[in-house]
């Protein structure tokens, strides 16, 4: 059955070689895509968004005893909820699995014992679930915006492009905080109900926790505003308030606050939280992945 | 080929490995064997990379600890059992595990095809026979032509036609100059593939000898295990060891390794030393192949 193998090792003998650093990521990222889209999950999810982005769409003008697709500014306005909702739970749950899964099938030891880092697996897994992400949100927005596209025109389909951006931003946040969840446990059942409980805890937990603590501290404005950045949900709430050109004094003294003290640095400000929260939890996975003691 | 030197490996308060040092030559081949447990798989993920340790391992010259993706470019791993996804087909696993290590995939087919693999390619790792799986470990093992063949058990998982497969390619790449450690449980394989072996016992290196040394005999060996009251069997491993036994504790009794026509001769030399057999039973039947002789 097994050929004779010895007489073409010995025959075609050369040094062996691993992959460069950016060869390795790219190979890993390329896996972990081709095998997030196969996925059951990823399918539902992209299938659960489009049909919710469509159905917002199309209630958007609920608001105003009316029915029927709005404008992309509207429902842009209108999908920010929704985005809040899924779009963190998508990402988390993507990024707690990655590693842990890996681990408790024993494939990542085999992965591990290739000519690879564990930078390189770690980076690749990002890399290519940030792109699987990307993909199924544009899916759901792209449908949602062929939709009203063909029904309203094209009237501000600037904001909505830009959700689709800031919506991005959240994703690959939030990926990056399920990836470190995933790192840090060794059962991907133990890194899900993490991952959930850190959904729970951006969505409700920490607005409620502001504002008790508003009230039991006696929080100042600015104390309050900078409290509430340090929730990407919020930032990213923000930012597309802002970039939709709407006061945020929609989200009362705060949002008054916020637009009066910083005016045009708030946006950038609320970007750079967003990117700091995909850098630096996705810096601390790989440093502790890379100093673990076991696999 | 090998350099070791005091490696050291903690699980919390287990004591994995412990102080193992050796050196592998270029060419030679080298059998871990010893109880489960005994550190053997910890060791290899040392020299493999995978895990921190304490102490020093090179492969090839090169620093495990720093320059871990370098050392295993040089080395080709064969797992206990191929962990993949299942969901994978086989022809899509090989080419992933080949463009990471920068091999076309003309040669990953023909590594399939050296493992009699080639046609199954559209098959699903999941739907793979356990020997199929491990065919698939050694033409990954083999892809790049490395130097160095590290194998943890490849065999515990196979049926006899299946073991057989790849002990006759493992004594081809010893012919063919590939430099070979692996850990098994079969005297047959040790005695067949191996220059040397290091018999490990709780993550410490308590002997390095040569098969003939340990199975020092042409007849068939069995492996028995003694069942002793716990608070003896350090003392009674010593006892057989002295007497020339190849031994090892599992955590479920002593497992020694003996001529087919010599089985009670531990028990022999156990209760010489006033220590209670209070059972007996014969694991495997290993026919030593006459090639090995």
């Amino acid at each position: 059955m097994i050929a004779n193998s010895a007489a073409h090792f010995s025959a075609t003998r050369q040094t062996p070689a691993a992959p460069t650093l950016i060869g390795g990521v790219a190979r890993f990222a390329r896996r972990e895509f081709r095998d997030a889209i196969a996925s059951k999950w990823f399918a539902l999810y992209t299938f659960a968004f489009t049909v919710l982005a469509v159905g917002v769409s199309y209630l958007s003008l609920s608001g105003i005893g009316s029915h029927g697709f709005a404008g992309f500014g509207r429902t842009a306005a209108g999908l920010l909820n929704l985005v809040m909702l899924v779009v963190p739970l998508m990402a988390l749950t993507a990024g707690a699995g990655s590693v842990a899964g890996e681990r408790e099938r024993g494939t990542l030891l085999y992965l591990l014992a290739q000519p690879v880092s564990r930078t390189q697996v770690l980076l690749g897994k990002h890399l290519g679930l940030a792109a699987a992400i990307i993909c199924s949100l544009c899916v759901g927005f792209g449908i949602s915006g062929g939709v009203l596209a063909w029904r309203t025109g094209g009237v501000g389909v600037g904001a909505y492009t830009m959700l689709v951006g800031f919506t991005v931003l959240l994703a690959l946040a939030m990926l990056s905080i399920g990836v470190l969840i995933s790192v840090c446990s060794r059962r991907t059942a133990v890194a899900m109900g993490i991952a959930l409980f850190t959904w729970l805890a951006f969505v409700f937990i920490s607005d409620l926790g502001l504002m008790a603590s508003s009230i039991l501290f006696k929080l100042r404005v600015q104390e309050i505003f900078g409290l509430a950045i340090i929730n990407p949900l919020q930032s990213f709430k923000m930012a597309v308030i802002v970039n939709m050109n709407a006061s945020l004094d929609v989200l009362g003294p705060v949002g008054a606050y916020a637009s009066r003290t910083l005016g045009g640095a708030l946006p950038w400000m609320l970007v750079s939280s967003l990117i700091a929260w995909t850098a630096l939890p996705l810096g601390l996975a790989v440093l502790l992945f890379s100093r673990r003691g076991s696999v | 080929m090998i350099h070791a030197k005091g490696i050291t490996k903690r699980f919390g308060r287990v004591q994995a490995v412990s102080d193992v040092s050796f050196e592998l030559d270029a060419g030679a081949s080298i059998a871990l064997w010893g109880s489960n447990g005994a550190g053997k798989t910890t060791l290899i993920r040392c020299l493999l990379g995978v895990i921190r340790f304490k102490g020093n391992a090179s492969v090839g010259g090169v620093d495990v600890r720093r320059r871990g993706r370098h050392a295993r470019a040089l080395v080709g791993y064969v797992p206990q059992e191929l962990a993949f996804h299942d969901d994978a087909r086989l022809g899509s696993a090989i080419v992933f595990f080949a463009r990471l290590r920068r091999i076309s995939r003309a040669r990953a087919a023909e590594s399939l095809a050296e493992v009699g693999l080639i046609g199954h390619e559209r098959k699903r790792v999941r739907d793979l026979s356990g020997g199929m799986k491990q065919r698939l470990a050694l033409a990954v093992a083999l892809l790049s032509d490395p130097p160095l063949i590290i194998l943890d058990e490849p065999t515990s998982n196979l049926d006899a036609a299946g073991r057989g497969e790849v002990v006759e390619t493992l004594q081809r790449l010893r012919r063919a100059g590939k430099t070979l450690l692996f850990a098994s449980h079969r005297p047959d394989e040790i005695i067949s593939l191996a220059d040397r072996v290091l018999v490990m016992e709780r993550g410490r290196v308590v002997q390095d000898t040569t098969p003939v040394e340990l199975w020092p005999t042409e007849k068939p060996v069995q492996v028995i295990r003694l069942y002793l009251t716990m608070a003896c069997e350090a003392d009674a491993a010593d006892v057989l060891r002295e007497a020339g036994h190849a031994v090892h504790l599992n955590g479920r009794g002593l497992c020694v390794a003996v001529p087919r026509d010599r089985k009670a001769e531990p028990i022999a030399a156990l209760a010489r030393k006033q220590i209670e057999v209070r059972d007996i039973e014969v694991l495997d039947d290993v026919q030593i192949q006459e090639s090995s002789q």
